[in-house]
């Protein structure tokens, strides 16, 4: 992004690694939750989802 | 306590000039008053080698600028040579000398963002401002940028001459393939300061430019992300300049000397050191003049024992040359400086004198390097 950057980790790496034009984002959802299996699923969900409202907010992202 | 100064681990961005030469000459112009000419210019060469010494130190952008970076001639072999020591690409530019073929080179050489520069809303006041007809020009680059993958920033430079006009110039964002929109009130060094009467906004025109801007933000939200940065001398404290000396950001001169900032090179006693005769990494934790304001031991009272001196780091040093006539001084534009008068008394006078449209100012232009 211009004249700044994001700092990844984590669930937020995992999450703008599969950004790449070819995941949807229901793929994105299902493959967090298998790495993040302990996690509750539907919480991985809204979480996935928040981020990446923010993200599009941020216009670092769109959705195709 | 007073902290020695640390040396940040890297800098996130470097800000290449690469020439001063331009066909515009914006009467705000960044540049340095003293330009440098083509034949001192850095090489294709050395400036790859220093995109990569970059690249190797960590940093993670590199801003091509100018002048106009497009007088460049070996600008798609610049982009490359930046794309290639993995950094991302951000031109900045006036869209001046650009037609769809040169674009696509610039594109496919691995450009991810471009920047184009408005003078306003309409070609009269564009004219005006950069002393030459662009407007037109700009708004043919716009529908070239539709059709094509690269994101897009248009910046406007606001000021009392043109700040009535945001809503035009919001209206000319949204018909764009812009994602960005930037509105840069004009920030008094070098040109803008000799032309600061004329450029400075009253307090009236600042509120109500706010208040449109924060409802385009709202209005906006999702689509293009709307960014203004006020004018410093109506603010309560200073701007942290440039993310802090010597902290996040290098600039490096046509000629290739090293700079914590635009204007650093008015400072008296600082010696910059050239990337022709040392790596960038050295210079960026050895250089003497990015030494000179990292930390805190060089500040004075107030800044010493201010609890805002991690988060603003004094303010501009430039500015407190320019203003207090001491580049170790408190920012004056800062409430809490002991020379916050003159700042004032800048604002009283342009308060007392309300902008009149129909009378064009006797500008100072920026020529080109001789």
């Amino acid at each position: 992004m211009p004249e700044r950057a994001l700092r990844l980790n984590g669930p937020s790496l995992e999450i703008v690694q599969r950004c790449d034009g070819k995941h949807t984002v229901q793929q994105i959802i299902g493959e967090l939750q298998q790495i993040y299996s302990k996690a509750e699923p539907k919480k991985v969900e809204t979480d996935i989802l928040d981020y990446l409202a923010r993200l599009h907010d941020q216009r670092a992202l769109d959705f195709a | 306590m007073i902290s020695t100064p640390s040396t940040p681990v890297n800098p996130l961005a470097l800000i290449a000039e690469l020439t001063h030469r331009c066909p515009l000459h914006c009467v705000y112009c960044s540049n340095p008053l003293e330009l440098k000419n083509r034949a001192n210019e850095l090489t294709t060469e050395t400036w790859a080698r220093v995109f990569e010494e970059a690249g190797q130190a960590g940093v993670l952008q590199a801003d091509l600028t100018g002048g106009e970076p497009l007088a460049r001639t070996d600008i798609v072999e610049l982009v490359r040579a930046v794309r290639s020591a993995g950094l991302y690409v951000n031109l900045i530019t006036s869209g001046l000398p650009l037609d769809e073929g040169r674009l696509d080179a610039l594109i496919a050489a691995g450009l991810d963002h471009l920047q184009l520069s408005f003078q306003g809303a309409r070609e009269e006041i564009a004219a005006e401002i950069s002393g030459t007809k662009s407007h037109a020009q700009k708004l043919r680059v716009l529908e070239w940028l539709k059709s094509r993958r690269i994101a897009v920033t248009l910046n406007f430079v606001i000021h009392r001459r043109n700040m009535d006009q945001l809503a035009e110039m919001l209206a000319l964002a949204e018909s764009s393939s812009a994602t960005r929109v930037e509105f840069a009130n004009v920030q008094y060094y070098g040109w803008a300061f000799a032309n600061r009467e004329r450029l400075l906004p009253t307090r009236a025109q600042l509120d109500r430019s706010i208040e449109t801007l924060k409802s385009a933000q709202q209005r906006l939200r999702g689509k293009i992300r709307v960014e203004y940065v006020v004018p410093d001398y109506y603010a309560k404290y200073p701007k942290p300049c440039m993310g802090g000396w010597g902290r996040k950001l290098m600039l490096i001169t046509p000629t290739g000397d090293a700079l914590p900032c635009h204007a650093a090179q008015i400072i008296p006693g600082l010696h910059f050191e050239n990337v022709k005769d040392r790596g960038l990494r050295e210079i960026w934790e050895t250089s003497a003049a990015f030494q000179k304001f990292r930390g805190e031991a060089w500040m004075q009272e107030p800044c010493r024992t201010c609890d805002r001196r991690e988060q603003d780091f004094g303010g501009c040093r430039c500015q407190a040359l320019l203003l207090a006539g001491d580049a170790s001084a408190t920012d004056p534009v800062c409430s809490l400086a002991p020379t916050r008068g003159k700042v004032n008394a800048i604002i009283a006078a342009a308060n007392n004198t309300p902008p009149t449209e129909s009378v064009k100012p006797d500008w100072l232009y920026r020529p080109n390097p001789a």
